[in-house]
């Protein structure tokens, strides 16, 4: 693909990962996020952040059944946008949901598992995120892979954290676990394959 | 044999460099307002934004009690019409609180009866426009604490509970009340998931039933009560976690045990048969300690009974709250 090509492409899956974030923000603006306009902020934004996270573990198993290598070069751009709606939906929970009310939040961090297990999976994206750019790649080497092979771990935290929020419906949350399992069973698969041009 | 060949394409017929860039940034910027049409579609058939719903019917005006309305208490403000009927929790129509007054809004109430039975002299089936007429609707503000950490606090026009098991009589042997809702697949779409054990039953002790707080609602706001919030007829106990006060109620019986209730069967360790709202007694993955108030963006501490405590304490006097939750 040129260069040309993929900077159009990449500047298109931008504008549209921002159409959320401009829809949740117009819709707050005229107070029409319903009743409880946190918890929808919260939930969506969530939402928004296991999507993005979906999408990037998809690169590498759509690259090698496509035949698009170039699939790659969004890979890390969904990452990060997985993040930046992870970073609104924390945010969003110290502010407006805790009133940065830290021992309230210490407290839910040790004795809600639900908590618990969405500080994890943030926690687990923040060096992620960080070590996201060419210098970080050029400089870990061999150990960059490992590190971002924790990736699944986020996606199984976000899940967890996700199931244990919901009282009785767990639809939601089951679509994104079985979508999960499904991207980690083709890694479990295809590590016995070896490896060809596009792998 | 002559073959012709086709000429050489002439200089005239090469497109213009100019036309080739402005053909590809139109089709570049009609991809871009494509996809991004197609994804605040995509957003808002799926995240849903609430939507807002007509309002109701008027109460007629005899079915309302003259009673002054009592004075709501300091830090309370009622909740907003459009709040109320916007957000619910009515698992049978919809899982999703953002949804339930859309798929309410098709939900017949009428015709409607009561099957007031057990253990009791004079069990009889009600009409629920029989039942308005025999007993005012009085308005009573009370706050509503859900058990997920909301709370609400809504103009209701009811009956005490009391009114009519007083009608039928119980006997000396009947020791708790079952209220269950409608259940008909056809009219409540979500009863064809098995998301909860159908049909939806909720039970209280025959004292709580009897207390002057605990009322049986058909209406809001001087207004028919809404199918999202549990028209014709729902129970409404307000020192308990909402879930507590079934909606749509079409049968109540006098029973000498204790009912086995919906989400207590669902999960017994979470949802207990009394579900008290009380700060100290957390559900077993998240705290009960603070709520928000709808309208309101930070939390406010949660009171034991919901704040009725000096109304209902005595009703638990010498029982271990944490133990009988």
């Amino acid at each position: 693909m040129k260069p040309d090509t993929l900077a159009f492409v990449k500047k298109l899956l931008l504008c549209n990962a921002a159409v959320p974030a401009v829809l949740i923000g117009a819709d707050a603006a005229r107070g029409n996020l319903g009743a409880n306009p946190v918890e929808f902020i919260l939930r969506a934004t969530g939402t928004m952040a296991l999507l993005f996270l979906a999408l990037t573990l998809t690169i590498t198993p759509a690259r090698q059944l496509l035949g698009a290598p170039w699939l790659t070069k969004l890979r890390r751009m969904l990452g990060l946008l997985s993040f930046a709606y992870a970073c609104v939906h924390v945010s969003i929970y110290l502010s407006l949901d805790q009133s940065f009310d830290v021992v309230a939040i210490a407290g839910d961090a040790v004795t809600r598992p639900f908590v618990t297990f969405g500080m994890l999976a943030f926690g687990f994206m923040v060096p992620l995120a960080w070590t996201s750019t060419n210098a970080a790649i050029r400089r870990l080497g061999k150990r960059w892979t490992q590190i971002h092979a924790r990736v699944y771990l986020v996606a199984v935290f976000a899940v967890v954290h996700f199931w244990l929020e919901v009282k009785a419906d767990t639809t939601k949350p089951a679509i994104f676990a079985s979508v999960f399992a499904l991207l980690l069973f083709y890694r479990f698969v295809r590590r016995g394959i070896p490896k060809t041009a596009g792998g | 044999m002559v073959i012709k060949r086709p000429a050489d394409i002439k200089a005239r017929e090469i497109t213009d460099k100019k036309l080739v860039l402005s053909r590809r940034t139109f089709l570049r910027g009609a991809a871009v307002a494509g996809s991004v049409v197609a994804t605040a579609g995509l957003y808002n058939g799926l995240l849903a934004p609430p939507r807002k719903v007509r309002p109701s019917e008027p109460l007629p005006r005899e079915l309302v009690a003259h009673t002054p309305a009592a004075a709501p208490t300091p830090g309370d403000v009622k909740n907003k019409y459009e709040e109320i009927t916007n957000y619910n929790n009515f698992y049978e129509l919809s899982t999703d609180k953002y949804e339930v007054a859309e798929v309410a809004a098709k939900f017949v109430t009428r015709p409607w009866t009561v099957a007031v039975f057990g253990l009791c002299q004079r069990p009889r089936v009600f009409d629920v426009g029989d039942l308005f007429r025999r007993f005012p609707l009085e308005e009573r503000v009370y706050r509503l604490r859900c058990v997920e950490g909301w709370s609400m606090v809504i103009p209701w026009n009811g009956f005490p509970l009391r009114k009519l098991l007083d009608e039928v009589q119980p006997l000396a042997s009947a020791k708790f009340v079952s209220l269950k809702t409608l259940f008909d697949p056809a009219r409540m779409p979500n009863q064809r998931d098995e998301v909860l054990p159908w049909p939806y039953v909720e039970g209280l002790r025959l004292d709580e039933a009897m207390h002057p707080l605990t009322i049986l609602a058909g209406g809001l706001y001087g207004e028919t009560l809404p199918p999202q919030n549990g028209a014709p007829l729902r129970l409404v106990v307000p020192w308990k976690y909402g879930f507590k006060s079934g909606k749509s109620i079409v049968a109540i019986e006098l029973t000498d045990s204790q009912p086995r209730t919906t989400w207590n069967l669902y999960s017994p360790d979470e949802y207990g048969f009394y579900s008290n709202v009380n700060p100290d007694v957390p559900h077993p993955r998240w705290s009960q300690a603070t709520e928000r108030r709808i309208g309101e963006l930070g939390k406010r501490p949660t009171r034991l009974f919901n704040g009725y405590g000096a109304e209902v304490a005595h009703l638990y006097a010498g029982m271990d709250l944490k133990k009988h939750f």
